[in-house]
């Protein structure tokens, strides 16, 4: 039985430009999915980690849109378990890279106020780093 | 244990998170100019002949080690950042970036072992890596899927190992910022009854984000679990400091959960 996949706002720019600035070979990916059973986040995202590289391969600019290139937390459990040698905290990161270089920001810094108080930098620093253009 | 550490004079922040991207050299700058500060403290006699750079926090030791192999690796790219930095000099790659527990492990848990003066006889610990101590491989200090390090570092303590299934499974990392404090809750809540459930009483971690996130965070976990019960947090080297007598320096005032009540009842803290 043949499935069809409908791929809306296809962009073969997308696959490129994220396979650039993650220097991975997106491509490559088999889709065994051994990221999404690796990783902390996959619960809480609305689309897999191994869904991320397959939107991404095709192109498909609603990957954009997902709320799970923002959960992943760089947490390197699928990096080091990925049969194809894929490091895909890289390609999330180029995702979130695409949306940051547009000043699409992730958090808006001013919305903290009191809380930025009790937080230590370690934390403001990097949510700053990843959530901020 | 016959090494002395001598601070950096004017270091600066590396950054919290080493930036994954392949193009941006921008950000690879504020790591290497730290090293760079090494050179200089060989050079003015600070140390003597001395290049290793000793962290403690996990998470500036990955961002140092990640840019450095990074810049080692690839002559071409360093030779972008030395030419960022025109106010400094350059770096040549010759520093050594290591994790404080390496040093530990390289002078012999025995070592550390002789100098403990109030061993933890008794006292439960469950070890919690996290993420940037381990991985990626080639930059964390042990085996990603099976590390030990922390285990023999509690056990040179005289504590017993508690070994928890989620020791190191992300802890949410930087969601503790924002709108998404409740991934960092639900996954102390995972990671801290896993190591309750296995007798546990208490958690220590070498990365302060960690100790924030399972430490403070217990507060909202609480929230969304009544039934949850809170447990100590501690930084591994506040645990160290304990065994070696050294109580002025635990600074236990600064944990959210306090783990006083606890260590005295134990008969590891007077009054
Ligand atoms: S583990 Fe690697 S190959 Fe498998 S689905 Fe994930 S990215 Fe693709
Ligand atoms: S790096 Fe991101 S996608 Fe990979 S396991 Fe960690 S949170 Fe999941």
């Amino acid at each position: 039985m043949t499935e069809t996949i409908i791929i809306k706002d296809r962009n073969i720019d997308l696959l490129r430009l994220a396979s650039e600035i993650s220097g991975e070979v997106i491509t490559l990916c088999e889709q065994c999915g051994i990221c999404t059973t690796s990783c902390p986040m996959a619960e809480d995202m609305d689309i897999t980690p191994a869904s991320i590289m397959r939107y991404t391969q095709l192109g498909d600019e609603f990957v954009l849109e997902t709320r799970a290139i923002w959960y992943c937390a760089s947490c390197f459990s699928c990096t080091v378990r990925c049969p194809r040698g894929i490091d895909l905290a890289k390609v999330a990161e180029a995702l979130r890279q695409i949306k940051l270089r547009k000043n699409q920001d992730y958090l808006k810094i001013d919305e903290l106020k009191e809380e930025a108080e009790e937080l230590p930098a370690i934390a403001l620093v990097s949510a700053m780093r990843k959530y901020t253009g | 244990m016959d090494i002395e550490l001598v601070e950096i004079p004017k270091w600066n922040c590396c950054g919290a998170v080493s930036s994954l991207t392949a193009d941006d050299v921008m950000h690879h700058v504020a790591p290497i100019r730290n090293l760079i500060r090494v050179i200089e403290m060989n050079e003015e006699g600070l140390v003597n002949d001395e290049k290793r750079l000793i962290v403690f926090c996990s998470m500036c030791f990955n961002v140092l080690r990640r840019s450095n192999k990074r810049v080692k690796e690839d002559p071409k790219f360093l030779e972008t950042i030395n030419s960022f930095m025109d106010e400094e000099r350059d770096y040549d790659g010759s520093v050594k970036v290591m994790h404080f527990l390496e040093i530990l492990r390289d002078i012999g848990f025995y070592k550390v072992k002789e100098r403990v003066k109030k061993p933890l006889k008794g006292l439960k610990v469950s070890a919690y890596y996290g993420c940037t101590l381990l991985r990626p491989r080639g930059v964390g200090i042990d085996d990603p899927e099976a590390p030990s390090i922390m285990e023999k570092f509690i056990e040179s303590l005289g504590a017993e190992v508690v070994d928890n299934p989620y020791k190191s499974l992300c802890c949410g990392s930087y969601h503790t910022v924002g709108g998404n404090k409740e991934l960092v809750a639900e996954r102390a809540y995972k990671i801290i009854n896993a190591a309750r459930e296995r007798g546990a009483d208490l958690i220590i971690t070498s990365c302060p984000l960690c100790a924030f996130n399972l430490d403070n965070r217990q507060e909202l976990t609480k929230k969304i679990h009544p039934d949850f019960e809170h447990m100590p947090v501690l930084y591994f080297t506040q645990l160290m400091a304990l065994a070696m007598g050294m109580e002025s320096e635990t600074g236990f005032d600064g944990n959210y959960i306090d783990p006083r009540p606890l260590l005295r009842e134990r008969g590891f803290l007077e009054g």
